[in-house]
Formats: C-alpha cells, sequence, structure tokens
C-alpha cells in the first residue's frame, strides 16, 4: 500500500506524522518528496548507503549546423529558446526537458546534454528504509526530481510519501498513483483554506483521503465542520503540547519518547487499511 | 521603488504573519502575495477585488478520437508519462509541451489553451495588493508569480509606492525563484527547529545564488534557544544579519482566527512590538525612509 501525507498549508506537521507513523509500523519504507527541502532524515539520522545524482536532459545546439530558422523556438511552450537572426540564446531555467527542439530542428543540430538537478539519497534506521532526495539550490524543476524518488518505490512494503506543501506540481507528482492520502492540517483558518484546495485536487485525482488534526486545541472549530460536511474521516488528533514542539525542535521523532503514541499511529495506519479496502 | 520577498524554505514558519504586519506597518506599499497554489494573506489583509483576470499558464494536449489510429507514437515520445495505456491524456501529467502534437502521423492532437487560474488587482486597508490563484492541481505556479509581480510593479509605479513587500511560497522551486529574481533584500523566516535550521541554510544558499542580500528573522525563538543560538552562530559565520528575533505567543493564531494582522489585534503585545522593531532596522538598512 502506499500512502502520501500532504497538508497545503506548510509546517502543519507533514514529515512529523510521517516520520512518527514509518517508524510505528511493520516493514516501512519512507520517501521524502519535499525534494526542495527534505526533513525527513533529520528526525531519523539514517545511515546512507547510496548515493545516486539525477540529471536532467536538456539541449545544446551545435551552432555550425544552426542555421536559425526558430521553428525550435517557435515550438517550445516554455520560451526557453529564442533565435534572432545570426543567434540562438537558451535559457535551461525555463526548460522542462520535453525534447521537442531536437524533433522540430530540420537540420539536426540540436542534441541533448545533462544537467545535474539534484541528488538521491538512501539509507536505514533500524528496519526502517528512507529515501529523499535533494534540489540542487537554483533549480527550478522540483517534479523531475520527485519523480525519479518515487521510481524507488518498493511495493513490498509499507510505503509513505512525504509531500512537499502547497498543491501545485511538486504534489501532485508525489501523490499521483497513492492508495490513500493522509492530510495533515492544523485548527486555523490558514489550515483550513489550505486544506480545502489539496481536498479538491485530490477529489478531481480520486485519491480516497483522511485528516490528521495536529495541534489540536489551538484556533478554531471551523476544521471539524469541514470535514464532517464534506464526510472527510478525521483518524487523529494530536495535541498542541509543548513537549512535542520541543521533542520535534530538537530532532527527535515524538512517539519514541512518548511510546503510548506508537499504538496511536499503528491504529491510525490500521484504519487507513480498511478504508482502502486491503 | 525597492521590492522586498519574504521566504523561509520550512513551510509554516511565520511569513504570511509578518508579512500581514509589515503591510500594516508601511502604510502605504503594494504587497504582493506570491504563495499562488496556497494564499493566505487575504485572510488578514481583507482585499477588495478591483480587478480580475485569467491567466492562461499551460496548455493541454487534446486526442481527437475519431482521427486518432492508436499508433501510440504519441505515449512513447512523451517524457512526462501524461499518455495513459489506452491513449488519452491524463491532465495531472501533461506539461503542454506538444511534443505529441508534432509526432501524431495523422493529426490528431492539437494543444488548447486552459485557464490555470486568475490574478487580482485590490485595494486594502493599507495600500493595494496583487494576489491570485491558481487552480487546484495546476501546474506553472512560476509563471503565475510572475504575473502577480508585474502587476505589484505596475501598482507600485501607478500609485507611486517605494515599496513591494512579497509574501513567498515555501520551498526552493521554481515559485520561489520567481519570487526572489531581481528584488533588493530578502528576509528569511525561520524557526529553532532543526528542519528550521537545515531549510534556512538552503533559502540562503537560494538569495546568495540569484544575488539577493540575506536578512533572517527567528519566530519562535524562545521555543528552543539553544537551537536560536545555532542560528546567530550560523548566520554570523556568513555574515548574515539576524534582524529580528520574535517570541511564540498564542495571539497569533487568535489574530488569526479574527481575520486580523497581530499589529492590529494586539498592537500592544511581544509579538507586534518585536516586529515593529524588526520593521524599523530593516528600513534603515535598506533606507526606506
Amino acid at each position: 500500500m502506499i500512502v502520501a501525507v500532504a497538508s497545503g498549508k506548510g509546517g502543519t506537521g507533514k514529515t512529523s506524522l510521517a516520520v512518527n507513523l514509518a517508524i510505528s509500523i511493520e516493514n516501512a519504507q519512507l520517501l521524502d518528496c519535499d525534494v526542495e527541502e527534505p526533513n525527513a532524515h533529520l528526525l531519523l539520522n539514517p545511515k546512507i548507503t547510496r548515493q545516486e545524482p539525477v540529471y536532467r536532459l536538456v539541449p545544446s545546439v551545435n551552432e555550425e549546423l544552426c542555421d536559425y530558422c526558430g521553428k525550435c523556438a517557435a515550438f517550445c511552450q516554455y520560451n526557453a529558446i529564442l533565435t534572432v537572426p545570426g543567434k540562438i540564446l537558451f535559457f535551461p531555467e525555463l526548460c522542462h526537458g520535453c525534447g521537442g527542439c531536437i524533433l522540430t530542428c530540420p537540420k539536426k543540430a540540436i542534441s541533448e546534454g545533462r544537467s545535474r538537478i539534484g541528488i538521491i539519497k538512501e539509507g536505514f534506521t533500524d528496519g526502517l528504509r528512507i529515501i529523499f532526495g535533494e534540489l540542487e539550490v537554483g533549480e527550478p524543476m522540483a517534479s523531475l526530481l520527485v519523480r525519479e524518488v518515487k521510481r524507488r518505490i518498493d511495493k513490498s512494503r509499507n510505503v509513505i510519501l512525504d509531500a512537499p506543501p502547497g498543491t501545485s506540481c511538486p504534489v501532485i507528482e508525489t501523490v499521483k498513483g497513492s492508495d490513500f492520502c493522509i492530510l495533515v492540517t492544523e485548527p486555523t483558518p490558514f489550515g483550513l483554506h489550505d486544506l480545502k484546495i489539496i481536498v479538491k485536487v485530490l477529489e478531481d485525482m480520486k485519491i480516497p483521503h483522511g485528516v490528521v488534526v495536529n495541534r489540536a486545541g489551538i484556533g478554531d472549530k471551523k476544521v471539524y465542520e469541514y470535514c464532517k460536511g464534506k464526510g472527510i474521516p478525521i483518524l487523529l488528533e494530536i495535541p498542541y503540547q509543548r513537549r512535542i514542539a520541543e521533542l520535534y525542535s530538537r530532532g527527535v521523532p515524538f512517539s519514541l519518547e512518548m511510546p503510548e503514541w506508537t499504538d496511536k499511529f499503528q491504529k491510525l495506519f490500521e484504519d487507513v487499511k480498511e478504508l482502502v479496502g486491503n | 521603488m525597492k521590492q522586498i520577498t519574504i521566504l523561509s524554505g520550512k513551510g509554516g514558519t511565520g511569513k504570511t504573519t509578518i508579512t500581514a504586519a509589515f503591510a500594516v506597518l508601511a502604510r502605504e506599499a503594494v504587497v504582493a502575495d506570491c504563495d499562488v497554489d496556497a494564499p493566505d494573506l487575504h485572510m488578514l489583509l481583507h482585499p477588495e477585488i478591483l480587478e480580475t483576470r485569467e491567466f492562461r499558464g499551460s496548455k493541454m494536449a487534446v486526442i481527437n478520437e475519431s482521427k486518432c489510429i492508436k499508433c501510440g507514437i504519441c505515449r512513447e515520445k512523451c517524457r512526462f508519462d501524461a499518455i495513459t495505456q489506452d491513449l488519452t491524456v491524463d491532465p495531472f501529467s501533461c506539461e503542454g509541451c506538444g511534443v505529441c502534437a508534432i509526432v501524431c502521423p495523422v493529426n490528431a492532437v492539437t494543444l488548447t489553451e486552459r485557464i490555470s487560474g486568475y490574478a487580482y488587482i485590490s485595494k486594502i486597508k493599507y495600500g493595494f495588493m496583487a494576489h491570485a490563484l491558481l487552480n487546484p492541481g495546476e501546474s506553472n505556479s512560476g509563471k503565475l508569480v510572475t504575473v502577480v509581480r508585474q502587476n505589484a510593479k505596475l501598482l507600485a509605479e501607478r500609485e507611486k509606492a517605494g515599496l513591494v513587500i512579497i509574501d513567498g511560497p515555501p520551498g526552493i522551486g521554481c515559485p520561489v525563484i520567481a519570487s526572489v529574481t531581481g528584488v533588493d533584500a530578502g528576509l528569511v523566516v525561520t524557526e529553532p527547529t532543526m528542519s528550521g535550521i537545515h531549510d534556512l541554510e538552503r533559502a540562503i544558499q537560494l538569495l546568495r545564488h540569484f544575488n539577493v542580500r540575506p536578512f533572517v528573522c527567528v519566530n519562535m525563538y524562545d521555543i528552543n534557544e539553544d537551537n536560536t543560538n545555532k542560528i546567530s552562530r550560523f548566520c554570523k559565520e556568513n555574515s548574515v544579519e539576524v534582524i529580528g528575533k520574535i517570541p511564540f505567543n498564542p495571539v497569533v493564531t487568535e489574530a488569526m482566527v479574527n481575520g486580523k494582522s497581530v499589529m492590529e489585534y494586539s498592537p500592544k503585545c511581544d509579538v507586534a512590538k518585536d516586529i515593529a522593531t524588526m520593521w524599523d532596522r530593516l528600513c534603515r538598512e535598506l533606507s526606506l525612509r
């Protein structure tokens, strides 16, 4: 089973939940898909056993063959190529790597080189397998690295995907193909507003989902009213406790120091399994 | 005109709280909410929309089934796995590149524009606001961020505002890059947690990469003072100024529940005072007054 953990709003406790869940259950594989700011490993200190750089393909132009006809520039939907008489300019930060320019060039002047976009690290802590990507600073195309991280999914395990915040491309890339999505929110107007957006995305993608309310007790009751109205199950509440916040700040998954939570995370996983119908 | 972006790397550290507070303190600035896929600033600043524009950021492939001969070449050439096994387009994967359209031997594929969101120009109590809403699940948020920034710039020129305050998205990817390029300063809001520190380092690297002058604000500094000291040391070693430290106070959440900036809700509380001090320092550093 593949379970994604997402939120809409940032900083609601996705990583904390994903990590505590992964260490509470058997045979888990945790993939941190927040490649812009991967944090799960900070809570787990895994022994890294493998590192692999990831590249994306970027066109390079052989100016001896190019006659500046402009067909590639006209084709490129991302405005990554500009041709003026006697000159061709390429903006790699806008390139999505679709390869269309190569197909359109009548002179076969464009070939593909590669540019490093980040690195994928694999390791383990006790029985838990962890995989995470680190996007190179200044590199915009996070989704591609997410896709590479997800290629390492081991379906024989209980797979937990930690998604980035927001609802745009890298989030979609993460949750795509999941059996279930756990949405971590906080009971505040910001938490609710962004929860509604990600729920809409999951409805469109037909991915079953449920909510975990983190920092329960702060804010107001509107998240609960919304979930009730939509029929979205509230899977767990984690109260606002200074101890939990302090443990997180030191990089300690709180269920290690507060073992009563291990049972709750196991139950959460069983409930998700039941909802998925396994 | 000066531009300053509030960013963080890690989400939920208090970017929007601080941006809204700055908007109140600045009085006649233009505020831009560049977190276009999860915008929250409007819940504190209550913009009155003056102008709405459709944003057509991306295209999508459409296969004409009556023409399609099921050869599967489009599926083979698509690098985004956006053509399904039964040769339909998966809208969540399609990046609108158009490769499928040029490789189709029978011209069965066309690209259609889709409305991916809306950009707004609005009036707020403290000046003007440029903001947007990306349709749920849409791609190309970086492009919409660029539209919001252009709108903010035009507004600032028209209204003769000397400052644009930009609320950035979390992370360091495409929409964040679009939010920081060409600004005068980046204020990284962090928190004293292991994650906060890690993400702060990457956010500062990003600002340096794009030649933007960095400043740091430690929010909720008192939840772990050891980590706050670590942040101060790190900043000192890297010649970045810690321009403000804000204590943890539940009043921030209370203000949010009441739809107000903390400066309006509780102007005398410690959080409001410390944000005001930080604002004064920032104004001096950037010669804003």
